[in-house]
């Protein structure tokens, strides 16, 4: 390497002489003897996301659940610029406010969901729009969902009508390493880049368990658990092998010598952002020995597992959840449909919870995005039933601020607190009751959705020109 | 308090349990009967011998009646399952055999001979996990078969194994079929070669005029012998034709076959545009089963999807049920509190998870109300039972208050407990 640098350099000089009357070679000494320093663009896709226009709002006589644990039973939230301004038992309207009395309505932060493929397995779901898992090894660090996402998937709107506001959307859990995700504000536009979320750190999928076997069994592996145990093993430590080339590249350099930037490997860079602390871990893993092979995984190659999902069988570790700061979304009661499945149990969100981890109501369904409120709802019934004293108020927390915090954007939404997004929902009644709806939806203060005026109902390209257009959904 | 509360009833039942075959009142609260009583309060609801005895007033329990307090609870009969694969799956994918599913088979081309009487496994946890909360029969039958029909599926109680013979209610009770996109993709890829199979099928029995077709008999019929046989009850009307269907055109279609052969007991399942035609429906008395939380257009058969169709038939005086689910059939309760948030009356909310249901399969004689005569499938509720925080604190079967316990309550109690009162493998930490 450094043989091949003092070769060059004279060459490099000699030329620069001979036609130095035609281009310029550079004045300084220091410029002459490196080569133009190699950078990696971390952010090559950037959001074009623009809120909608918004207006100085004050919501009056609400029953505020605030995010983080408060109830305000008769409050107000000032909402302004975008923002929550204000937020208490009584807060001064402005002069140009626009003041409405929501007469006992519930005020909730938008709810977040963790875990969606919208957009990546859009609607109809047919196979020319399946486009949510690269099944074709079992490491695929290099895709990116956001190339996947149709925003004209009728999903989003249906999800918007249940009053979420920011969802993660990741790759499927075909691969031992799926891909990055990408969180999005959910106000499709024409491009998923008007969708993401300005400064959202990515995530990365992973997977644990039956789906990568199932899905590599057969062509080429792995096939068994310790296969998959392997494979993210070797997958991590090329990554490290990649760091250190970048880092010893970028040494040199600082160095004044002139290295060759590494190859550029684009599965290896999404690995090593994960080792940089840089993008996040959302781990598909069901049973409690997987996530415990997962947590030892994590400390042997010193990366953080952000989230276990789906975590059916979290509630049997969850003290070791806690221990190592990992999260788990999961669902309300969703069981049986496979083997690691089969230990699935209602009370497991309010049991995560109850040993002082990160628990996340999460709903991997176009379905189940629609009624994220319900599925709180019957974690924290059955919850309470079993003795877990736990309040509404701590409960939506698994809907929004635990969501937030996992997605790496708590300091910018996630709860009714001043300065953060006015991201927000007004329901219709108590969100812990079936009956309860989503009736505005704001994001950033801008009305993204109102139940009570369908002419301003969400209808996607798709839609268009379809049965059942504009129809309430 | 609702824990102190439930304990205190569970901890009756418990006791009340061993005893066989008892007359148990349940007093108080608001009974929604389902039948012409409709919903009355500070009555007491009677059983003897796993039957209704009757209503009384809450002060005029006989003598010899052990009583339930359900005081400021809801009483309902049992949630009956209306369109599962319950006792025909344990786990679905990749963990073995699924009764649910089949390969076409020789000896009924055609998959009208199939019969999951004899496929119900009562042993399954599926039953425990879905009676405690308050399911206490269903309607079971196949889901995929790659034939026209997918057999004929049975109605069974969701009773203890061991207090039953057997669990079912009903054999034979109805005969399944697709015609949607899978259907179509089943026979043929296409509509144009499924409807004919099927008309010409139904042409063939019903020339039988009910006569089976005995093995020695001449046949030259396209249809094999056992696919006709098994399709009589169905021509004759006395088993339902359960059909699979999305598409308006396509229940134009149906609509259409019940007035040419008007002796058919037609029932849509699914049916994510029947509100189009709710009125046709209505006259020509199919039912409908439907999933209220529909309202996405997986494919193109299904675009006018929405999740006011519940309350659009039901306003139109079409029979709806609710509750097409197996491992999560317990979640028909929140379906239904789905449908009435978007337009289904509240008590038509009830009634398709029960009344309903038991006269689409024409067990409504014996099930789907609190009446007189009828088998004491009955659920004491938290709260209004759509609620998703409501819970069923007792469910009665056959008159019996069933142990309120699952596999799924037993791993709940193991983790919940103290790491110390573990089991010595699990309470090293």
């Amino acid at each position: 390497m450094n043989r091949n640098k003092h070769i060059k350099r004279p060459l490099l000089a000699m030329l620069c002489v001979a036609v130095s009357t035609l281009i310029a070679c550079g004045s300084e000494e220091s410029a002459k003897s490196q080569a133009p320093l190699v950078e990696i663009n971390k952010n090559p896709f950037p959001s074009s996301y623009v809120p909608l226009p918004s207006t100085m709002t004050l919501f009056t006589n609400a029953n505020i659940l605030d995010g983080v644990g408060g109830h305000i039973e008769n409050g107000s939230v000032l909402m302004m610029d975008g923002k929550i301004a204000a937020i208490g038992e009584s807060v001064d309207a402005p002069v140009d406010a626009q003041v409405i009395d929501v007469k006992g309505k519930w005020l909730t932060p938008g709810i977040i969901d963790a875990h969606s493929h919208l957009g990546v397995y859009p609607n109809p779901a047919t196979a020319s729009h399946a486009d949510g898992n690269e099944m074709t090894k079992p490491v695929t660090a290099q895709v990116w969902a956001e190339h996947s996402v149709w925003p004209q998937d009728p999903s989003f709107d249906r999800a918007l009508a249940g009053g979420v506001t920011v969802l993660q959307i990741l790759p499927g859990s075909a691969n031992l390493v799926g891909g990055r995700s990408v969180t999005v504000k959910n106000l499709p536009n024409r491009t998923v880049q008007d969708m993401k979320f300005p400064d959202a750190p990515y995530g990365l999928k992973m997977a644990c368990g039956e789906n990568p076997k199932r899905v590599y069994g057969k062509k080429g592996g792995p096939s068994t658990r310790m296969g998959n145990v392997a494979g993210y093993r070797q997958a991590w430590a090329d990554a490290q092998n990649y760091q250190r080339s970048w880092d010893k590249y970028y040494a040199d350099y600082k160095a004044e010598k002139d290295p060759k930037a590494p190859k550029r490997d684009l599965m290896l860079d999404t690995l090593a952002g994960v080792l940089a602390g840089d993008i996040l871990v959302h781990m598909h893993c069901y049973r409690a020995d997987d996530m415990g092979t997962m947590l030892d995984v994590m400390k042997e190659f010193n990366y953080q597992i952000t989230s276990f999902h789906h975590a059916v069988e979290s509630y049997k570790i969850a003290d070791k959840l806690a221990d190592n700061n990992v999260c788990s979304a999961m669902w309300a009661d969703w069981w049986g449909f496979k083997m690691e499945a089969y230990d699935g149990i209602r009370e497991n969100i309010p049991m995560v919870h109850k040993a002082g981890a990160c628990a996340i109501v999460h709903s991997d369904s176009d379905l189940g995005i629609q009624r994220l409120n319900q599925e709180a709802a019957k974690a924290l019934g059955d919850g309470q039933r079993a003795g877990i004293d736990i309040s509404k108020a701590e409960a939506w927390q698994w809907l929004s601020a635990n969501p937030a915090k996992s997605l790496g954007i708590f300091d910018k939404t996630g709860s009714l607190e001043v300065g953060k997004n006015a991201d927000v929902v007004l329901w219709s009644a108590d969100p812990f009751s079936t009956y309860a709806q989503a009736e505005k939806v704001y994001i950033d203060g801008g009305l993204a959705y109102d139940r009570l005026a369908p002419e301003t109902w969400p209808v996607s390209d798709f839609e268009l020109g379809q049965p059942g257009e504009g129809d309430a959904k | 308090m609702r824990h102190f509360k439930s304990m205190l009833i569970i901890g009756l039942m418990v006791f009340s349990y061993s005893a066989i075959a008892q007359k148990l009142a349940i007093v108080g609260g608001t009974l929604h009967t389902m039948g012409e009583q409709g919903s009355l309060t500070d009555k007491a609801l009677l059983i003897d011998e796993g039957r209704i005895k009757g209503i009384v007033a809450k002060d005029r329990v006989p003598a010899g009646y052990q009583q339930i307090d359900a005081n400021d609870k809801i009483i309902t009969p049992g949630i009956i399952g209306a369109h599962t694969h319950l006792g025909l799956v344990e786990v679905s994918s990749s963990a073995g055999t699924v009764d649910a599913t089949a390969d076409n088979v020789a000896f009924s081309p055609l998959g009208a001979a199939l019969d999951v009487s004899y496929a119900i496994n009562p042993d399954s946890t599926l039953m425990a996990i879905s009676r405690i909360e308050g399911v206490t029969s269903a309607a079971t039958g196949m889901s995929s078969t790659h034939t026209l029909f997918q057999g004929q599926g049975a109605v069974i109680s969701l009773a203890d194994v061991a207090e039953l013979n057997s669990p079912l209610i009903k054999s034979q009770a109805f005969m399944r079929l697709s015609l949607n996109n899978d259907g179509a993709d089943d026979n043929g890829g296409s509509r144009a070669a499924l409807w004919p199979l099927l008309l010409s099928t139904l042409n063939e029995a019903q020339q039988r005029d009910g006569r089976p077709i005995s093995t020695n008999e001449e046949w030259f019929g396209n249809t094999a012998k056992a696919d006709i046989n098994a399709l009589l009850g169905v021509e004759n009307g006395t088993v339902p034709l359960v059909i699979e269907v999305n598409r308006v055109a396509d229940i134009r279609h149906v609509i259409q076959l019940k007035q040419q052969h008007q002796q058919l007991k037609l029932v849509l399942v699914g049916a994510a545009e029947a509100w189009m035609v709710a009125t046709a429906l209505a006259e020509n008395d199919i039912a409908v089963i439907l999933d209220p939380e529909s309202n996405i257009a997986y494919t193109f058969d299904s675009l006018g999807t929405t999740l006011a169709n519940a309350g659009r038939l039901s306003a139109e005086g079409v029979t709806v049920a609710i509750g097409a689910n197996t491992h999560n059939i317990r979640l028909a309760t929140q379906h239904a509190g789905n449908a009435v948030a978007n337009g289904l009356a509240w008590m038509d909310g009830l009634a398709a998870l029960t009344i309903n249901v038991a006269k689409i399969y024409g067990i409504d004689n014996d099930y789907g109300s609190l009446e007189a005569g009828k088998v004491a499938d009955v659920v004491i509720w938290s709260a209004d039972p759509l609620e998703v925080m409501s819970a069923a604190e007792q469910v009665f079967i056959h008159g019996q208050p069933i142990k309120m316990q699952s596999r799924q309550t037993k791993l709940r109690d193991r983790y919940m407990a103290d790491i110390k009162t573990r089991p010595a493998r699990y309470n090293r930490p």
